[in-house]
């Protein structure tokens, strides 16, 4: 019997690694990913409380999550190759046009 | 059967006439005019003999009311003709003579406005006229001094408008404010007269309660009489200003720069004896003070003489009639005064009667010396081509030195003038004989003594210098062309001038002694007025006295008629009282020094000092115009709009670029900030979350 | 020390390593298959959560699909080590103080707050079985599963458009 709040705990720790990785990292590909991590650790919590209180919901929300999260990668990286095909370069801070 | 009702008719009538004329006169001929104009005069005419018979028949007063006027808290003024034996009398002099000056006016202006090349002008007249007539009805007809002072103030301005009637010349025709100036200080002269009759009236209100002549004399006699002096004093006054008397008498010679039958009916008949008829209204008040009386008599006396004086050594015809009405006003003042109320109403009648005769047969007189002047430039003018400047030659019809021999050429003229000129002397069986020998007769029964000689002297200088007027005018050799040439007036004119020979004649039958008609008449009104006695004494010395004077004129004037350019003879003889009586000692001159110059000095210092150095440059310039273009300039426009608002304004402007310019700079188009800064707005909700 | 308690202590290590490797990686290539023993992990975990479709459908869809896309996506782009950049220097402590406070955040939260009580139960057969989440996907949330179905559709459709060269 494992309480749940290590589970949640341990989303949260995987979350802030995911932030971190969105902040720092500057190659476009391991910023999604990192995206990519932020979504696992939601979904790590989602399944924790649905164990946990014993309701079905969480996981049909992790289904979704993942189907979304699956969406979200192909057109992102879609934009991705759609950028690199005009700069020719996969430094984030060099797509920096749209600025004020 | 009475008819009391028909009172208002003789003011409206005369209205009707002036706004027959004013609205409609433009479309009628001067025919119709005059008609019209006369017409009006004669229908109140009718109605005062209605209404004289009707008091025949009703002896008592009777007031008809007419409208309200003023209600205000104890001051009640109506206007309600009075009808008594008093007022009726007045209203006869007055439609009867001024409906015969009407017709008389017909004839005379219209040769008149073509001596002066104003046709238009025909009409003007007339309404004025009119308009005269009206205001002296009211006057006469008023039951309260506050009426008798509309109709007052009526006549003042009646007499100004038609004494300028011809504004803007002088009475030679040129281009002059002489008319004009004469119409003004007989404005201004009357008007300290009318301040002495307002200052009476309040004194009235004040202390008896009312302008009501019957409630006036009733709570007279119960009255301080201090008051009563000072009320009866300050009418007299007025009484100066309108009856021309000392010291107010200076606009009535002037007053003859106006159109003749104004001269006659306004100067001689009608208004000037207002004065005598306030006074005699005014009898149980001066009854009352005998010390009042006094001044009043003397006053009266002094002017009659010191005018007859003056008349003798005036050239101008006009001149002469003008200073011989105030001389007769002082007579009728000083009768009054006395108390002697029939006399003076009496000479009042009989002067009415004879002194507008010698106007009118004046202005005849002057229209045949113009229409001699025209016949003669006219003829020159054909003639001789080559002598233009005679046309220019400016020629006084009026002066007495131009005339002579116009017994000759104008023979009707003569006639009237001659029955006026007897009447005038007093002499018997005229009618001035027995109303001038009527006041001094009662002026010597009662104890005035210096009334009676300063007035028998006066007469012995009216008979004096009417004989030398009658002697220059009419008799010896012309001494000018002009009077050689002078032609007889229109019967229109001369028509007139004979009913006024008649009652000239005639009019001492108005109070025979004996019959004493007049005394009976007003005595229902003045009850306590009793007749005359006939003393033959004073007639006997009278009569002398008149003929006495006739006499010597003719010996300086008949004997030797005067000769063109030689001097008056009286000049030689009284050397410098000559002069003072040629002018006229010099009053005029003094009131101008005196008066007249400070006044204007007083005016030119408010107006130019004050009004345009000090109000208009200083507190206007500088101070509010200035004031405000400071406040608009530098306060306002500098310190308030553009260092206050506009500063701002602009603040907030250039606040508002900086601000966006600086937070422009937040968006940067750097991914890794943007992702810092959901990140911060994360955990700051979360943190909010979490705190709350 | 239960036995539960040791197999979530070292598959939490595992977890959180392989996430700090992904993270840290200087080579995109490596940092994939980090995130894949990462997805592996989780998966395992999925399993002792009592969610045993979940943890497949984490396998296939998330290890499978999704990570071999990025594979692709990497060789396409290339593996070059990106140089240090001279942008916003201030960006990156902020970033670590900002993570710090999250973490610290999320201490309170569980630790003080105590948000999440409550324990895991065992593993029960009808308890997300894959004919639970059947039944609960086409009857109760049918209208998000089809939604999610179109949502699909709209990415395919989305990558290729976005990918197309321009016709010249």
């Amino acid at each position: 019997m494992m309480p749940v709040m290590f589970y949640v705990a341990l989303s949260a720790v995987l979350f802030t690694i995911g932030a971190l990785g969105v902040l720092i990292r500057r190659n476009p590909l391991i910023i999604f990913m990192s995206v990519e991590l932020m979504l696992n650790a939601a979904n790590l919590a989602f399944a924790a409380f649905a164990s946990s209180y014993g309701k079905l919901e969480g996981q049909i929300f992790v289904f979704f999550v993942m189907t979304v999260a699956a969406a979200e990668v192909a057109v992102g990286l879609a934009l991705l190759v759609a950028i690199f095909r005009t700069k020719h370069s996969i430094n984030i801070d060099e797509m920096n046009s749209l600025k004020g | 059967m009475t008819f009391f009702y028909l009172a208002p008719w003789i003011v409206f009538f005369p209205v009707i006439g002036l706004l027959t004329n004013i609205i409609f006169g433009g479309r009628f001929s001067e025919k119709v005019i005059g008609t019209v104009a006369s017409l009006a005069s004669g229908l109140a005419f009718v109605v005062s003999v209605l209404l004289a018979y009707s008091v025949a028949q009703h002896p008592e007063v009777m007031s008809v009311p007419f409208a309200q006027w003023i209600h205000i808290g104890t001051l009640q003024v109506d206007w309600t003709f009075r009808v008594d034996s008093l007022s009726t009398t007045m209203m006869l002099v007055v439609s009867g003579v001024g409906t015969l000056i009407h017709i008389y006016a017909i004839g005379y202006m219209h040769e008149d406005v073509r001596f002066k090349s104003d046709l238009k002008r025909f009409r003007r007249f007339f309404v004025f006229l009119n308009l005269f007539i009206a205001a002296m009805m009211i006057l006469v007809s008023g039951d309260s001094y506050m009426m008798l002072f509309v109709g007052w103030e009526g006549v003042g301005l009646c007499s100004f408008l038609l004494i300028g009637f011809w504004y803007e010349m002088d009475t030679l025709g040129r281009s002059s404010w002489a008319n004009s100036n004469a119409a003004k200080k007989a404005f201004v002269a009357n008007r300290v007269g009318d301040f002495g009759f307002l200052i009476a009236g309040f004194l009235m209100f004040w202390k008896l309660g009312s302008f009501q002549f019957d409630a006036v004399f009733a709570a007279a006699p119960s009255a301080d009489p201090g008051i009563i002096v000072a009320i009866t004093l300050f009418m007299l006054v007025g009484v100066a200003g309108k009856s021309a008397q000392i010291p107010l008498y200076v606009w009535l010679p002037d007053a003859m720069a106006g159109p003749t039958p104004v001269s006659a009916l306004i100067h001689a008949a009608t208004m000037v004896t207002a004065g005598v008829y306030l006074i005699t209204r005014s009898a149980p008040l001066y009854t009352l003070v005998p010390q009042a009386q006094y001044i009043v008599a003397m006053t009266g006396a002094v002017t009659a003489l010191f005018a007859a004086t003056i008349a003798v050594g005036q050239y101008d015809i006009k001149k002469v009639l003008a200073y011989s009405t105030i001389s007769q006003l002082g007579f009728m003042v000083a009768a009054v005064g006395m108390g002697a109320f029939t006399a003076g109403m009496f000479h009042l009648i009989t002067h009415a009667f004879f002194k507008a005769l010698l106007f009118l047969s004046a202005g005849s007189v002057i229209l045949g010396m113009e229409r001699g002047h025209h016949h003669l430039a006219h003829h020159e003018g054909h003639d001789s081509h080559g002598h233009e400047d005679h046309h220019e030659e400016i020629f006084d019809p009026g002066d007495m030195r131009n005339m002579g021999g116009l017994r000759k050429t104008m023979p009707v003229t003569f006639w009237v003038y001659l029955a006026g000129m007897l009447a005038l002397s007093g002499v018997f069986p005229f009618a001035g004989f027995w109303s001038k020998d009527e006041i001094l007769a009662e002026a010597s029964q009662m104890g005035y003594t210096t009334v009676y000689w300063l007035l028998a002297i006066a007469a012995f200088f009216t008979a004096f210098y009417m004989g030398r007027q009658v002697l220059m005018v009419f008799f010896g050799e012309p001494r000018h062309e002009v009077a050689a040439h002078a032609e007889e007036s229109p019967l229109i004119m001369t028509a007139p001038l004979m009913v006024l020979a008649a009652l000239s004649v005639l009019g001492g039958l108005l109070n025979f002694p004996g019959v004493d008609t007049l005394t009976s008449w007003l005595e229902h009104t003045l009850p306590f007025i009793k007749p005359g006695e006939f003393m033959m004494n004073v007639a006997l010395i009278s009569t002398a006295l008149a003929l006495l004077a006739l006499f010597v004129s003719w010996l300086l004037y008949g004997r030797n008629p005067l000769k063109v350019g030689q001097p008056d003879p009286l000049k030689k003889m009284l050397g410098p009282i000559f002069t003072g009586m040629e002018n006229k000692w010099f009053v005029d001159e003094g009131y101008k020094a005196v008066f007249v110059d400070r006044y204007v000095d007083i005016a030119r210092f408010l107006a130019d000092v004050i009004d345009w150095k000090f109000w208009h440059d200083w507190f206007h310039e500088t101070v509010i115009a200035g004031t405000y273009n400071w406040l608009s300039k530098i306060a306002l426009n500098n310190y308030a709009d553009q260092r206050g608002i506009d500063a701002f304004a602009n603040w907030l402007g250039n606040a508002t670029k900086s601000l966006s310019e600086a937070t422009r700079k937040v968006q940067n188009g750097f991914v890794r900030s943007y992702a810092l800064s959901v990140l911060l707005g994360v955990v700051f909700i979360l943190g909010y979350l979490l705190l709350k | 020390m239960t036995a539960d308690l040791i197999v979530f202590s070292v598959l939490a290590l595992a977890a959180i390593a392989t996430a700090l490797g992904m993270l840290l990686s200087k080579n995109a290539v490596y940092s994939a298959l980090f995130l894949v023993l990462n997805f592996g992990t989780v998966a395992i975990f999925y399993i002792l959560l009592n969610a045993p479709f979940i943890a497949m459908s984490q396998i296939s869809v998330y290890a499978g699909a999704i990570m071999v896309l990025f594979l692709f996506v990497i060789m396409l782009l290339g593996t070059d080590v990106l140089p240090v950049s001279k942008a916003l220097p201030w960006q990156r402590p902020l970033a670590f103080i900002l993570a710090l406070v999250l973490a610290g955040e999320s201490v309170y939260l569980l630790f003080i707050r105590k948000a999440a009580s409550g324990e895991i139960p065992q593993p029960v057969e009808t308890f997300g079985s894959p004919k639970e989440i059947g039944l609960a996907l086409f009857s109760q949330y049918l209208l998000p599963f089809e939604i999610t179905s179109i949502l699909l559709l709209v990415a395919m459709v989305g990558a290729i458009v976005l990918t197309q060269k321009e016709k010249k």
